[in-house]
C-alpha cells in the first residue's frame, strides 16, 4: 500500500512538472493541479496509512487513526480549489483580453 | 491593555477592518478612512507589543483553550512584534499613498479591502506559531496579492503577474508537502515543539531532506537567486502604492519564514542547509545589483535592489552568530521602510515628470527639490551613507563577517555596496541633475501622498539616530531566535513538560 502511494505520488509529480513546463498557460495549469494533489497525498500519507481504523478514540480500540493529516489534507484541498479557480478566471480573462485586442 | 488583547488586536483589527470596507461598498472616501483607521489601531497594537517584548519576553495566545502543542497557538516574541509594528507602519503609508494617487477605477476594484486582507495574512504570518498555520496564511497572502495584481493592464505586466502567480504556487506546493512529511516524521507541527523534538533528533538524513523542501519554498518566496525572477517581472508595472506594499512586505514574510524556521525552530549549534544559504545569499547579492545597474528605469533599478538586499539578510542568517542575526534583524526593519519609501518617491516622481525612465526625466533638483530631498534620505540610507539606518545594517553585517574571518561574505557585503552607490548615483545623476526634457506632463503633487513618503523618511532618520537602542531591540530579538526559552515557556507553559506524543504508531 506504501509502496503503491509513493510511486502514485511520484508519477503525479513527474507529469505535474512536465506539464508545468508546458508551452501554454492551461499547461502550467493542469500541472500546478497534479502537483497539488501530490502535495495533498504526501500530507495525507503523513498520518500512517492504516485500514479500518477509526479517527476517534474510543474504548477498545487499540490503533486509532491520526485524525489530523486529514483535518490538514481537508484544509489544503479547499484552499488549493479556490486558488485553481482564481487562476482560471484569470488566463480565461486574459484570453478574452487578447482576443479584443 | 495586556499583550494578548494587543495580539490579537493586531491581527483582527485589518480584518475587521476589511470587512467594513466591503460592507460600505463603493464609497472610496469612507472606505480609505475605515481601512486607515484600522491599520492605524494594528499598528498602535503592535508598538504596544514591542515594548512589551522589549526586554526579551514572549506572549502566547492559545485558541479554544487547547494546549500546546495540539490546539492553535498566536505567538509574539521580540522578533514577531517588530516585524508587525515595520510592516504595519509602512501598509498605513502605501494605503495614504494609494487614497491619494489612485485612480478611482481602483477604489473600485475593492483596493482597500484587499490591502486590509493582505495586511492579515502578514500579521498572521508573524503571530502564527506552527507550520501548517504558516502555510495558511501564506496562502491568504498569496491570494490576496494576486488579486490586486490581477487587475493592472497591459501585457507586460500580466505577464509578469502570471510568473509571479505561478512560481509562488508551486512555492506553496512544496511547503505542503514539507510539512506533510515534517508531520510525519515527527508528530508535531507545533515550533516550540518541533523545536524541543529537533534538538535531540539524530536523523539527519531525514531532518535534511524535508527541510530541503522548506527551503526550496522560502527561498522562492524571499526571491533569492535561481528563484528570483518574478519580482523584477512583475513588480515596475503595478501602480507606485502597491508596488511600495509589494517591496515593502512580500519578500521580507519569506525572510522571516526563514529567520524563524531555519533560525530557531531547526537551529542548534548550525541548522540544515546553511553552506547552501550562504552561497545562494552571495549570488543573490551580486546577481541583485549587476541587474539594477544594467536597468534603465528607476522602478526596475529598485526591483532588482530588493533582490541584492533579499541577499543581505539572507547571508546575515546564513553567518549564523548573536552579533550577524542582530544585524540581520536590524536590517529587515531598515530595509521594509526604505524600500516602501524609494517605490513611493519613484510613484511621485512619475507623476511630477511624467516617467520614472531615467532617459525622461531630468532636472528634478531645480524643478523640485522636495522630491528630490525625499528620494535623498532612502537612497542613502539604501546606499549604507552613515548616518542613515543602512549604514549601521550594513556596518554591524560586516563586522560580524570579519569576526568569523569569512572572506567571501566580507568581500560581497563591500562589493556589493560600492554597487550599489554607484546605481543610486545613476538615478540622482541623471533624474535629478540632468536636463529636464521638454514637454512633460506635470500632474499637481498630492500632500497627502507627500506626507505619507516625508513620514517615512523621518522615520529612517530617526531608525538612523536611535540606531544604538533598535540595535539593542534586535539583539534581543536575536537572542529569543538562538536561546527561544521564554518562547518555549510561553507556548509550552513554564518548565517545559516533554510534550506526549500526537501521532502513535509510526
Amino acid at each position: 500500500m506504501s509502496i503503491l502511494l509513493a510511486i502514485t505520488i511520484g508519477l503525479l509529480v513527474a507529469a505535474g512538472l512536465y506539464r508545468l513546463l508546458g508551452p501554454g498557460r492551461i499547461d502550467a495549469l493542469v500541472g500546478l493541479i497534479l502537483l497539488g494533489q501530490a502535495a495533498n497525498l504526501v500530507l495525507f500519507a503523513s498520518g500512517g496509512l492504516r485500514h479500518n481504523a477509526p479517527a476517534l478514540i474510543s474504548d477498545g480500540m487499540a490503533e486509532p487513526s491520526d485524525p489530523l493529516p486529514q483535518a490538514l489534507v481537508l484544509t489544503a484541498i479547499v484552499i488549493g480549489f479556490g486558488i485553481i479557480a482564481f487562476l482560471l478566471t484569470l488566463v480565461l480573462r486574459a484570453a478574452g483580453n487578447d482576443h479584443d485586442a | 491593555m495586556t499583550p494578548d488583547l494587543q495580539l490579537l488586536l493586531c491581527l483582527l483589527s485589518p480584518f475587521l477592518g476589511a470587512l467594513a470596507c466591503l460592507a460600505v461598498g463603493p464609497r472610496p472616501r469612507v472606505s480609505a478612512a475605515l481601512a486607515i483607521l484600522a491599520v492605524a489601531v494594528s499598528l498602535a497594537a503592535a508598538l504596544g507589543l514591542v515594548a512589551a517584548t522589549a526586554a526579551g519576553e514572549a506572549f502566547a495566545v492559545h485558541a479554544g483553550g487547547w494546549s500546546a502543542p495540539f490546539g492553535i497557538v498566536l505567538v509574539a516574541d521580540t522578533f514577531s512584534a517588530l516585524m508587525l509594528a515595520v510592516c504595519q507602519l509602512v501598509t498605513l503609508a502605501a494605503l495614504v499613498t494609494g487614497a491619494a494617487l489612485l485612480p478611482a477605477r481602483w477604489h473600485r476594484r475593492h483596493f482597500f479591502p484587499l490591502v486590509l486582507t493582505l495586511s492579515t495574512a502578514t500579521c498572521g504570518a508573524f503571530l502564527t506559531g506552527d507550520l501548517f498555520n504558516l502555510y495558511v496564511w501564506f496562502e491568504v497572502l498569496l491570494l490576496s496579492s494576486f488579486a490586486l495584481m490581477a487587475v493592472m493592464r497591459g501585457p507586460g505586466a500580466r505577464a509578469g503577474a502570471w510568473r509571479y502567480v505561478l512560481l509562488n504556487l508551486v512555492s506553496s506546493l512544496l511547503f505542503l508537502a514539507a510539512a506533510g512529511l515534517i508531520y510525519g516524521k515527527t508528530g508535531s507541527l507545533n515550533f516550540a515543539d518541533l523545536h524541543q523534538r529537533f534538538a535531540g533528533a539524530d536523523d539527519a538524513f531525514l531532518v535534511k531532506s524535508s527541510t530541503a523542501l522548506l527551503f526550496g519554498s522560502f527561498a522562492i518566496k524571499s526571491a533569492l537567486l535561481p528563484f528570483a525572477f518574478w519580482l523584477p517581472a512583475s513588480y515596475p508595472a503595478l501602480p507606485p502604492a502597491v508596488s511600495a506594499l509589494f517591496a515593502g512586505l512580500l519578500t521580507k514574510v519569506g525572510l522571516y519564514a526563514m529567520f524563524r524556521v531555519f533560525g530557531m525552530v531547526f537551529a542548534t549549534d548550525t541548522f540544515p542547509h546553511r553552506d547552501l544559504l550562504l552561497i545562494l545569499a552571495v549570488a543573490t547579492m551580486l546577481g541583485g545589483v549587476l541587474g539594477a545597474v544594467a536597468q534603465g528605469g528607476m522602478r526596475r533599478i529598485l526591483s532588482f535592489h530588493i533582490i541584492s538586499q533579499v541577499g543581505y539578510m539572507a547571508l546575515a542568517l546564513a553567518l549564523f552568530t548573536p552579533l550577524a542575526l542582530a544585524a540581520g534583524i536590524f536590517y529587515l526593519v531598515h530595509h521594509i521602510v526604505v524600500k516602501a519609501n524609494l517605490f513611493l518617491v519613484a510613484g511621485l516622481v512619475e507623476r511630477r515628470a511624467g516617467s520614472s525612465e531615467l532617459d525622461r526625466t531630468g532636472g528634478l533638483l531645480r524643478a523640485a527639490p522636495w522630491l528630490a530631498a525625499l528620494f535623498a534620505v532612502p537612497a542613502l540610507s539604501l546606499a549604507g551613507i552613515p548616518p542613515l539606518s543602512g549604514f549601521f545594517a550594513k556596518f554591524a553585517l560586516l563586522r560580524s563577517s570579519l569576526e568569523i574571518g569569512d572572506t567571501l561574505a566580507t568581500t560581497a557585503i563591500i562589493g556589493v555596496g560600492l554597487l550599489t552607490v554607484f546605481s543610486m548615483l545613476k538615478i540622482w545623476r541623471t533624474a535629478f541633475w540632468g536636463e529636464a526634457p521638454t514637454g512633460a506632463p506635470a500632474k499637481p503633487a498630492s500632500p497627502l501622498a507627500i506626507t505619507s513618503s516625508a513620514a517615512l523618511a523621518v522615520v529612517t532618520l530617526g531608525l538612523g539616530l536611535a540606531a544604538g537602542p533598535l540595535f539593542g531591540l534586535a539583539e534581543t530579538a536575536a537572542e529569543g531566535l538562538r536561546h527561544p526559552t521564554a518562547y518555549l515557556d510561553a507556548v509550552l507553559g513554564a518548565g517545559n513538560p516533554p510534550s506526549p506524543e500526537t501521532a502513535s504508531g509510526k
